[in-house]
């Protein structure tokens, strides 16, 4: 990997790619007309308000739902990773953290330890996965989501229960995963302002794409500031704005200049090569 | 020697449908289907009715109408109006009404209907038990094959399938598992008991486990022990032994619930720095 100082490679046939899609209930139309695409290497961020047709776009084109217009094209063989939106797991159900990795499919002890420590429960292991925080939780979702090197990771709402520390510390983790695992993500936000900074692409949706481009070119564009209103301009600026610190998944501050940096520039220009 | 033949078949019997029971009542219980189970055990009824009916194989026939009911249950749960609970709560009943209804109609016949609602285990012959066995084996095999998607799915059905898996696949086929059990089972605890074999012993087995897996070979092991005590309590005591069963397997959880040191749970908390 000597990709540093420059951004991951993106190759050209998207992985997944969403073409005047659609869904209907009844007679309402949930989604209409998306076109969506996700490369190799590429951060592709939805956002839009409540009931924008967010996670059902994201499940069409997963196929956990029948889309009514359009078509969606997956890559030959493409394999997903996936962090649902809601999962709650029952204290009915004996789940170490360790187990809860081997969900849809085994892998040798040595990858699982490996996939705890990237996101940083490797002291975790055995613990149930009832006791983890929602934070400690989120990473194991996304630890799970990694394990099997899959090409395309889609994530709806990672930073659920996370606060807000912690969900810029996230975000940072998954910007950091595209460029160690080059896949590409599919994320989902309602989060405006640190998202921004760790995407290729956002698109703007509110039953269909409003806008779509570099986070550059939606914050600007007048359909996100009539959707999102006074937090869009807020959004710009955290763009614009450059972190003197990250935090590791602990919560221990890391500065850009430490010599052990993981994730102190939150910038795709500035992603170093880590390994 | 009578006695101990008896005896030993009851044993074999009841320790057979434990070993069955255990695991596919971790499911049960992971999936909140308790009353699901229920509904279909009911309906067995109606299955043993129909087969003296037709004259068919009552075994075959109670599967053939739980597992139906089971995916009628799953095809109105999709459309209905109403809430799963309701539905639950009027096919469970109105399957077992039917039932004895229709086993009271058929007066030129005379079933003792108190060993299908109840268990006649002392009366298992050792063509039960070998049913009991094979079919034991063979719905315990599934289980392992679905094993993987079945388990995914409980957590998320939607994280299974986009991962790959075939979750609602699974779902289908341990309806199917539940209606052999049922059918299965039916002859040694009875319809209106068979839920409890297979939630307590699966309740009684969380608490000492660390894994799903580990759940399921312990609840099967608890299944077991509450045959044993409660067919001996019931030589002891002359009660009848299905509820005997069920009694001995509720002292099993009641024991799992008293305080003592638990065997992990130590949470690894703080262990980053």
């Amino acid at each position: 990997m000597d990709a540093a100082t420059q951004l991951p490679e993106i190759s050209p046939r998207p992985l997944i790619a969403a073409q005047g899609v659609g869904v209907r209930r009844g007679a309402r139309w949930l989604i209409e007309n998306v076109d969506l695409q996700v490369h190799r290497g590429e951060i592709v961020t939805i956002i839009g308000p409540n009931g924008s047709g967010k996670s059902t776009t994201v499940r069409a084109m997963l196929g956990l739902i029948a889309h009514d217009a359009g078509r969606i094209d997956r890559a030959p063989g493409l394999r997903v990773g996936y962090v649902p939106q809601k999962l709650a797991i029952d204290w009915t159900m004996p789940l170490t953290v360790r187990r809860f990795m081997t969900l849809t499919a085994q892998h040798p002890a040595a990858a699982i330890d490996a996939a705890l420590d990237e996101v940083g429960l490797g002291a975790f292991s055995d613990s149930d996965v009832q006791v983890l925080s929602g934070g400690e939780f989120q990473r194991l979702l996304l630890a799970r989501a990694i394990i099997a090197e899959p090409d395309l990771l889609v994530l709806d709402e990672p930073v659920q229960g996370v606060d807000a520390t912690g969900e810029i510390a996230l975000y940072e983790l998954i910007a950091e995963l595209r460029s160690r695992h080059d896949c590409g993500i599919l994320l989902i936000s309602h989060d405006l302002h640190i998202v921004m900074a760790q995407t290729d692409t956002v698109i703007c949706l509110n039953g269909h794409v409003c806008c779509s481009g570099t986070p550059q070119i939606v914050a600007e564009s007048p359909e996100y500031r009539t959707l999102f209103g006074a937090r869009a301009a807020e959004a710009l600026a955290i763009y614009h704005h450059h972190h003197d610190h990250a935090h590791l998944p602990d919560g221990r501050v890391v500065h850009a200049d430490d010599a052990d940096d993981h994730s102190a520039c939150t910038h795709p220009e500035h992603i170093h090569d880590h390994g | 020697m009578i006695m101990d033949e008896f005896l030993i078949r009851a044993l074999l019997a009841g320790v057979g449908v434990a070993l069955i029971a255990g695991p596919l009542g971790c499911f049960i219980i992971w999936r909140r289907m308790a009353y699901f189970g229920d509904t279909m055990a009911h309906s067995a009824l109606l299955g043993v009715a129909l087969a003296v009916l037709f004259d068919v194989s009552i075994t075959g026939a109670v599967f053939v109408v739980a597992a139906l009911g089971a995916l009628c249950l799953i095809a109105l749960q999709r459309r209905a109006p109403l809430s799963s609970d309701a539905l639950l709560g009027i096919l469970s009943h109105s399957t077992l009404a039917l039932g004895i209804v229709i086993v009271a109609m058929m007066t030129w016949l005379r079933i003792d209907l108190m060993a299908y609602l109840f268990g006649d285990i002392l009366a298992v012959s050792w063509t039960d038990i070998a049913v009991i066995y094979a079919g034991g084996c063979i719905v315990l095999g599934i289980l392992t094959w679905i094993w993987r998607p079945l388990l995914a799915g409980t957590i998320s059905a939607e994280l299974a399938s986009a991962e790959g898996l075939k979750p609602e696949r699974a779902r289908i086929v341990f309806m199917l598992l539940m209606a052999a059990v049922i059918a299965i089972a039916m002859k040694v605890v009875g319809i209106l008991l068979i839920t409890s074999l297979l939630i307590i012993p699966a309740a009684a087995a969380r608490r000492f486990s660390a894994g799903p897996e580990t759940m399921a070979v312990l609840a099967a092991a608890a299944g077991s022990a509450a045959v044993v005590a409660g067919l001996g309590g019931s030589l002891v005591w002359n009660t009848p032994s299905g509820p005997s069963i069920v009694v001995a397997a509720a002292l099993i959880f009641l024991m799992s619930l008293v305080p003592g040191r638990m065997r992990r749970g130590n949470a690894a908390g703080g262990g980053m720095q």
